[in-house]
């Protein structure tokens, strides 16, 4: 469904990935493991179109999407959940998810989804006129979260939804993208919480400083030893 | 003294309302791409014009009745000011703008006095001719000032109300703040592209990730104040009776501070500065004793007015666009 060739993207003059190659097949949940700087939420923003490749290819359901303005890329099908959520913080849940749906005509789908993502998430729908801002992390990133829901993505990118969150609420939300993927969302999910991330993954793909090292099922990492040791706190 | 006051307030909010309409532009666009738009002052001075030849092609018209004017020539006298405002300022944004997006801040402030300087000449150079054919005749040039056309039921009229003197052009400019402010309001608030506007300036990478089309929503913020230019440009025009090619320049710049005043980014900032500017200038020359009160000396005030908010209140009266942290 997706697939990354090579790509190298830069911030300036420094390479900040180097060179990478991943795909994503469809229905599958794929981690991104890895460090702060090692590269994950470059790759997101670079699939998104907010950044340009200084070389390689992006693939997307067999058509290359590389070089096409950010906007193009949501019609397409590809959202993103953003690091640090980004919501609007003045305005209301409603005028985020709103937001969400902008590439959408739709109003009867637009509003059925709403309800979905309010049923998913009773707190936002109880307080749905509220300004986002007001909400706790864990609330804002439900909301973040539905928010990308709402364009009806094929591909669902989500960077660091467990960030700042408690155990418990980031369960809640792992639970969630294993609603989505048994909805037939595919995910691609960026974390560095390897745990809950490599649980759920089908694949995972680890990134250091800018490539990938290795890469196996999430299975397969969780009992890794090099992952072991540099991600989940094992000697 | 109180019916002198009273008097002052009304001159002062009419022309506060002036500005507060040019003001819009420039903490619009500036909302989204943090540019000052230098060259607004003239989309404010293009719109006048385009109202004065939409006059000129409905056959120039002196005799049409108070009903048909109001209701059929000042409006269509406005659309066609509109029309020429957001034409010009959607051609500026796409040549002299867009090119410079990704460039130091510096460059596109440049591109923007260019363009000023650029319009002011057009039209006084090329106003009433067909470049490179000639002359059309029985058309004014713009050299000078050029006369704007009455309004019957407003040019000239007045309305007495206890000791104090209304214009019917103040009274048109009131109005049209009015309701350019219920429609920007309900542009912003409930409208599709206005919530994108609202979003993109608060936080552009999210707006792309959200599907937004970031250049079609800067498109729209020019096109958005270019229309109250117009509108401006016609309350101008029917306040002082003339246009000329300069008049964008030092309304451009008290619109400027007004929206510095009311703190820049900030859509109701731009009305409260505009109103509060014009109250200032119309009190000041009324209230302060000896030369320093004369109308040689309102401009001064003005400015004297943005240099102690800019010392003491730099974010402007109603705060500036809030940053969020992310």
């Amino acid at each position: 469904m997706l697939e990354i060739k090579k790509m190298v993207v830069a911030y300036g003059r420094v390479n900040a990935v180097k060179g990478i190659d991943f795909t994503v097949e469809k229905g599958q949940i794929v981690s991104l493991l890895g460090t702060n700087g090692a590269g994950k939420s470059t790759t997101l923003r670079a699939i998104s179109g907010l950044l340009k490749l200084v070389s390689g290819e992006i693939w997307f359901e067999g058509e290359r999407i590389d070089g096409q303005p950010a906007h193009k890329i949501v019609e397409r099908g590809i959202a993103q959940s953003p690091e640090g959520r980004r919501l609007f913080r003045q305005m209301s849940v409603e005028d985020n998810l709103k937001l969400g749906a902008y590439s959408r005509k739709d109003a009867g789908g637009i509003k059925s989804d709403m309800d979905r993502v309010y049923d998913l998430f009773p707190v936002l729908g109880e307080r749905r006129t509220e300004a986002a801002g007001l909400f706790s992390g864990g609330e804002q990133q439900m909301l973040a979260i539905g928010r990308a829901m709402m364009s009806r993505p094929k591909l669902l990118m989500l960077d660091e939804p467990s960030m700042g969150l408690s155990p418990i609420m980031t369960q809640t939300i792992m639970k969630t993208i294993q609603d989505l993927q048994a909805d037939g969302v595919t995910i691609l999910l960026v974390e560095q919480n390897a745990q809950a991330a490599l649980s759920l993954a089908d694949r995972g793909y680890v990134l250091e400083v800018g490539q990938i090292m290795f890469s196996d099922t999430g299975k397969a990492l969780l009992g890794d030893d090099r992952v072991r040791k540099a991600y989940l706190g094992a000697d | 003294m109180v019916e002198l006051f009273f008097q002052q307030l009304i001159n002062g909010l009419s022309l506060g309302a002036l500005y507060a309409l040019i003001a819009v532009g420039y903490t619009v666009v500036y909302g989204i791409v943090q540019l000052i738009n230098f060259a607004h002052g003239e989309i404010f001075m293009i719109g006048a014009f385009g109202a004065f030849v939409t006059w000129m092609l409905l056959g120039r018209p002196t005799d049409w009745s108070v009903a048909t004017s109001l209701l059929v020539l000042l409006p269509l006298m406005i659309i066609g000011g509109m029309v020429a405002s957001v034409a010009t300022a959607v051609a500026t944004e796409r040549f002299a703008y867009r090119p410079l997006r990704n460039a130091p801040r510096l460059a596109p402030l440049i591109s923007a006095i260019g363009v000023s300087v650029f319009l002011q000449e057009f039209v006084r150079l090329f106003f009433g001719t067909i470049p490179f054919v000639g002359r059309i005749p029985g058309w004014p040039d713009a050299k000078s000032a050029v006369p704007f056309p009455s309004i019957p039921g407003i040019s000239g009229q007045t309305i007495q109300l206890g000791g104090v003197l209304i214009q019917m052009p103040a009274i048109f400019t009131l109005g049209a703040l009015a309701v350019s402010t219920v429609f920007l309001w309900y542009f912003v608030n409930r409208t599709k592209t206005g919530r994108a506007m609202v979003a993109t300036s608060q936080d552009p990478d999210t707006a792309r990730l959200m599907g937004i089309n970031v250049d079609r929503v800067i498109v729209a913020a020019f096109a958005v104040g270019a229309a109250l230019a117009a509108v401006a440009g016609v309350a101008h025009g029917l306040r002082y009776g003339n246009i000329d090619f300069r008049m964008g320049f030092l309304a451009g710049l008290k619109a400027f501070t007004a929206a510095v005043l009311g703190g820049i980014g900030n859509i109701n900032g731009a009305v409260v500065g505009g109103l509060v500017l014009g109250l200032a200038e119309a009190m000041a020359t009324t209230f302060i004793p000896g030369q320093f009160g004369s109308s040689a000396w309102k401009d001064v005030w003005a400015f004297v007015l943005l240099i102690l908010v800019l010392v003491f209140r730099p974010q402007g009266l109603l705060g500036a666009k809030v940053v969020d942290r992310a």
